[in-house]
């Protein structure tokens, strides 16, 4: 569904004040108690924000995908770790359902994925399989009408919190490519289905990961995603291409985040008998600054518009994961050292994001793995049109 | 019981407020604007009676320019049931005084019948904080200012009062207008599926002159000026000294 443009406002308008008001004051806390405060979470449940991008008919908001990057850039201003709470359930935690599940999997997760009341994840990577996603070893063994898994999943977001995990195994021993993944939906408290400690990240303090192991856990076949074996990894590709544009549009927030800070900072911080926000020095980093979050912004938006208009959009949204991620490690960079001594000091925001945005270049396809994207269909497009 | 609540679209109090250059006003031109401060608290105030299982209907009623309808689905996303719109102004910058308003809402309050009128004690922008009393004195209701309690009890009302210097507790015969102040409680943010909701409540349109109310100006804006700029500090190298300066300066 599309919204009015007074909705969307106003939506926005809510967004972006209670991130301004309640978020990003408590975001030092958050850092230090390597936790969100469970009333914060309430109150994002409260919102509504874990349902944006889940159809109204299942108790979500809805929103296109142009909808969600506007709320995205809102969201970006403050913490990652504040996102990555309910990024799971608006995006790869949700995403397999809403475009592959069977009518009982949507009726049965959606309404309390998008209330907040269950928690989703999204379980790919494994010890041995990173960029090379296809490649999943967690086998799935079938016995009777039941499936046995077992394997580890690595790094997962939300693990420790998650209610349902998207797990993808090996149905067809007999393949080491994507033809014999399949997805599954695992409820937490499976027999058989364990967690390992948390994670120690060197960002996003108050967002967890940890492994996933499964060891002989049996789950009916009505748990197949979509009911169906083999397509596993095609739902998987399906749903980073949404969330590459969701990823780059809070790169976009948080770059954002990080010139006001490096701007306040440089109009209050006298230094040679002046402000350093004077010095055109100074001046030339806040605009290239300025420049690129633009760009990354322009590529959400118009990748967006694009997808929503029906295009296959995967080659530009891995241009914008690609571009928007090393923007936004640039501008952060550039903010350390605008902010001098004191921007490698805790006190300091830009210090805390430098960290917590790093991670961007990595999940959800690495640059490298966007490069290799791009180039292989910038190839094939060339071949077939020849 | 039915709660009315009126609701003021004024100039956003995270906005820096720029006096137009011919000293005639503040300029609004493109400026974000948003619902009151107290006027939310009222809103917030209204939504909790309801939860509270004393009152059944909140209305919110909003004089000004068409744009103001925002304001008012803002207060129905917050939980308000239904929102009435009186246009009285075409240009943004034009500002209802709080004698017209107060005389159009004694009208709504006629048309609606409420138990009870919550309002913001002031608005932001011009600071008459006059509104609620007027209606008060129109309709003959009992008032209660600056609440920063209240609790509704059949047909008395206990408001709690910030004045000056303490808090004084009065009892009110319902029906009342009870303006509220800044510490009575604090607002809710909207939820995104009541955002959604709030577009399918009524919305009535209604015009000051449906009302027969005259909204032209009384009062004549003389002069609008910037506050003074804050003067530059200086370094004073010891309490002796900073003691001597302030008394120089009168300050002690
Ligand atoms: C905080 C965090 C949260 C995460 N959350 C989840 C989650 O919720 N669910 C989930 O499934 N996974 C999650 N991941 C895993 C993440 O998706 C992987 O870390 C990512 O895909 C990279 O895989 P890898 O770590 O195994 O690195 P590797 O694949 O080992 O890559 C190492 C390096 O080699 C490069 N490289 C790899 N292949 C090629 C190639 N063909 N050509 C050129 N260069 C190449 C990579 O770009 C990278 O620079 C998370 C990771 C982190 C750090
Ligand atoms: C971990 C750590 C250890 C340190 N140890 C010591 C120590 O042992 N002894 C000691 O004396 N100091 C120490 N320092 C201080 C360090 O030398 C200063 O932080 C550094 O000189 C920068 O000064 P500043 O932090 O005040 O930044 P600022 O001078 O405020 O600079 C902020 C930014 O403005 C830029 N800038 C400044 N002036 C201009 C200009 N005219 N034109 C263009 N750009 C300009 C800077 O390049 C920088 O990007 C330490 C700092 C840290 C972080």
């Amino acid at each position: 569904m599309s919204l009015d443009a007074e909705t969307l406002n106003q939506f926005r308008d809510t967004v972006s004040r209670f991130v301004r008001e309640r978020l990003v004051p408590l975001e030092d806390k958050v850092a230090e108690d390597d936790a969100i405060p469970e009333d914060v979470v309430a109150e994002i449940r409260e919102m509504g924000l874990f349902g944006m991008s889940i159809p109204e008919e299942y108790g979500g908001v809805g929103l296109t995908m142009s909808e969600e990057v506007q709320i995205a850039f809102e969201l970006g201003f403050t913490s990652p770790a504040f996102r990555s709470l309910i990024g799971t359930n608006n995006g790869i935690g949700s995403q397999g359902i809403i475009m592959d599940g069977t009518p009982e999997q949507k009726a049965k997760y959606l309404p309390r994925l998008a209330n907040g009341e269950l928690i989703a994840s999204f379980a790919l990577t494994e010890p041995d399989v990173g960029s090379d996603a296809g490649s999943v070893r967690t086998s799935a063994r079938r016995e009777g009408d039941h499936y046995v898994l077992n394997g580890t999943k690595r790094f997962i977001t939300n693990a420790p919190r998650a209610g349902l995990f998207t797990v993808f195994a090996r149905t067809d021993p007999n393949t080491t490519d994507a033809s014999g993944v399949t997805a599954f939906l695992v409820e937490a408290g499976t027999p058989g289905l364990k967690l390992g400690p948390k994670d120690h990240k060197m960002g996003q303090r108050g967002a967890h990961t940890c492994d996933v192991i499964f060891e002989d856990c049996r789950v009916p076949a009505s748990a197949i995603l979509g009911g169906k074996e083999g397509v596993g990894f095609k739902t998987a590709m399906k749903v980073l291409d949404r969330g590459r544009l969701h990823i780059s549009a809070i790169c976009v927030g948080a770059a954002e985040r990080l010139i006001h800070e490096s701007l306040n900072y440089a109009i209050d911080r006298k230094q040679f008998g002046g402000p350093l926000a004077d010095k055109q020095l100074i001046q030339a980093m806040l605009a290239d600054s300025r420049t690129e979050a633009y760009a990354a912004r322009c590529m959400v938006e118009e990748t967006a518009r694009r997808k929503d208009a029906g295009t296959n959009v995967s080659e530009e949204a891995a241009c914008t994961k690609m571009y928007a991620s090393e923007m936004v490690g640039r501008v952060a960079d550039r903010a350390v050292q605008i902010h001098g001594g004191a921007g490698y000091m805790t006190e300091y925001a830009v210090e805390r994001f430098y960290r917590d945005v790093r991670l961007f270049r990595i999940y959800e396809g690495t640059t490298q793995i966007q490069q290799v994207i791009i180039g292989r269909s910038m190839v094939r497009n060339a071949l077939r049109n020849r | 019981m039915k709660v009315l609540v009126p609701v003021k679209r004024v100039i956003d109090y995270n906005v820096k407020v720029r006096v137009k250059a011919d000293g005639s006003g503040v300029d609004l031109a493109n400026v974000k604007m948003s619902m009151n401060p107290f006027d939310e608290i009222a809103v917030e105030e209204a939504i909790r009676l309801k939860e509270a299982g004393k009152a059944e209907e909140i209305v919110a009623v909003s004089v000004g320019v068409k744009q103001a309808q925002e304001t008012l689905r803002t207060a129905l996303a917050m939980g308000a049931d239904r929102a009435i719109l009186v246009v009285a102004a075409d240009d943004v910058h034009t500002d209802i005084e709080p004698l017209a308003v107060a005389k159009i809402l004694a009208k709504v309050v006629e048309a609606e019948q409420p138990g009870l009128v919550l309002c913001g004690k002031q608005a932001i922008d011009n600071d008459m904080n006059a509104t609620g009393q007027m209606l008060s004195a129109l309709l003959g209701w009992s008032q209660g200012t600056f609440a920063s309690e209240l609790s509704v009890d059949g047909d008395h009302a206990t408001v709690t009062r910030e004045v000056d210097g303490g808090l004084q507790t009065i009892k009110v015969k319902m029906p009342a207008i009870i303006t509220v102040d800044l510490r009575l409680n604090e607002p809710r943010y909207a939820s995104l599926p009541n955002i959604m909701k709030a577009k399918k409540k009524p919305l009535d349109e209604k015009t000051a002159a449906d009302y027969g109310v005259d909204v032209a100006p009384r009062l004549e804006i003389v002069k609008t000026a910037e506050p003074a700029a804050r003067a530059a500090g200086i370094m004073v190298g010891s309490v002796d000294e900073l003691v001597q300066k302030l008394k120089d300066v009168g300050a002690i």
